[in-house]
């Protein structure tokens, strides 16, 4: 496409799509780590299938993201040969799978806002953009009618399911504040009609995410003044194992094929 | 050289290495074909985002048109619109459901609302019976579901739409 490169790129405009680039990819290998360890075949396969989905999702915002950088880097040279510090994913992402229950309360946590996101950025003055968010918003209907539907399973389900659930909602729960925080890029880019700032989804968000947890008879943690900071580059402790994980092959062997 | 209908014409045998019942033009994902020069240029529009059939198709057509007496052949992608399971040609939907995959019968939801616990009543592909349950969401690929029929017992795929 070649509309959009008439619009001046501006380093806010790069960074906000390195965020969500960056949160697909590594929500996406967080997934793709249950790839043949899922407490059944089924969940194996659904969340194999929804780490493609993201995993795809990534390769084409991270290749636009490289686009508007213009220094010559593509989607796997981002991905894989950046540093800790240059990964822009909220810390809730890069969370540790820890059992089923996390991995299910996390995919629907952000499954709700990236669903909000993707129907928002669908008219973004980035074309490219708009067109990669119409695509994903297909996908993530189907991620977050499973996920939603195992959160009431599990929170509305055994004593042993719902104490895992609950477990999980009050690790997770604090870390959603990022998703929110007002800053500077959202600031520019919703100036710019590339993308809504973040925070502008907080109330969509809750009233998306609070009737499933209710329903799933979960007990929503009170709002604390914790941020984690991910997205602006400030990771927590298992970002960098993480990593090591994800980047090793292609550090070890560049260029490497089949 | 090759005509745009010539070509047309060689991508109908074009199989869906997934889903070989059905040829990429048939489930919709050839959106254009232009002559240029004296090469072709084919634009393609991907189904799933990470569906790991899409480079093995875009090899398929270059190879296909190639054989076919094309000269230079490039594959464009194209995402927008988004694929829907809309485009998936009328004559192509019973080729699926024969096949034994149910083809996606309602249009896609449209806005971002989610209905929990979707249950669609989907009959059989073999015997016909409205008896059946849906066994997993994802199936053996990111565009299907896997179902089973409570009367024949056997399993069966749909084709979910998007």
């Amino acid at each position: 496409m070649g509309a959009q490169m008439t619009m001046q790129t501006t380093p806010e405009h790069l960074e906000y799509v390195l965020r969500l680039g960056d949160a697909a990819l590594i929500h996406g290998q967080r997934l793709s780590e249950w790839c043949g360890h899922a407490p059944v075949l089924e969940e194996d396969m659904a969340m194999a299938n929804m780490a493609l989905d993201l995993i795809g999702q990534a390769r084409l915002l991270l290749s636009h993201a490289g686009k508007l950088e213009g220094q010559g880097r593509d989607e796997d040279a981002l991905a894989f040969l950046r540093h800790e510090g240059e990964y822009r994913n909220p810390t809730l992402c890069e969370m540790p799978n820890t059992d089923f229950a996390h991995t299910i309360l996390k995919a629907f946590l952000l499954g709700s806002f990236s669903l909000l996101l993707w129907d928002r950025l669908g008219g973004s003055g980035d074309l490219e953009l708009a067109a990669i968010a119409a695509k994903s918003l297909k996908e993530a209907r189907y991620h977050a009618e499973h996920t939603g539907d195992w959160v009431i399973r599990l929170g509305d389900g055994t004593e042993e399911s719902h104490r895992r659930a609950q477990a999980a909602l009050d690790v997770l729960w604090p870390y959603t504040n990022e998703l929110f925080a007002p800053n500077a890029t959202d600031d520019a880019v919703s100036a710019a009609g590339i993308g809504p700032a973040w925070s502008e989804l907080a109330a969509d968000w809750e009233a998306a995410v609070l009737p499933v947890l209710q329903h799933a008879t979960l007990t929503v943690p009170a709002r604390t003044p914790f941020q984690s900071t991910g997205k602006f580059g400030r990771h927590s402790e298992y970002m960098g194992h993480l990593l090591a994980h994800m980047q090793h092959l292609p550090r070890s062997f560049p260029g490497a094929k089949w | 050289m090759l005509t745009e209908a010539q070509a047309w014409q060689a991508l109908d045998a074009v199989e869906d290495p997934e889903i070989p019942v059905v040829s990429v033009t048939e489930l919709g994902i050839v959106r254009e074909v232009v002559a240029e020069g004296d090469g072709l240029r084919v634009v393609v529009t991907p189904t799933y985002s990470g569906c790991p059939a899409t480079e093995l198709i875009a090899e398929s057509i270059v190879d296909a048109l190639k054989a076919a007496g094309a000269g230079a052949v490039t594959v464009e992608t194209r995402l927008s619109p988004a694929w829907s399971t809309d485009w998936i040609a009328e004559g192509a939907r019973e080729k699926l459901r024969a096949y034994g995959i149910v083809p996606p019968q309602t249009a896609a939801p449209g806005g971002a609302q989610v209905v929990r616990f979707m249950s669609r009543t989907l009959a059989c592909p073999r015997c016909g019976s409205m008896r059946t349950t849906r066994l997993s969401e994802f199936g053996s690929t990111a565009c299907k579901s896997l179902y089973r029929c409570e009367d024949c017992r056997e399993p069966f795929e749909y084709f979910k739409p998007i």
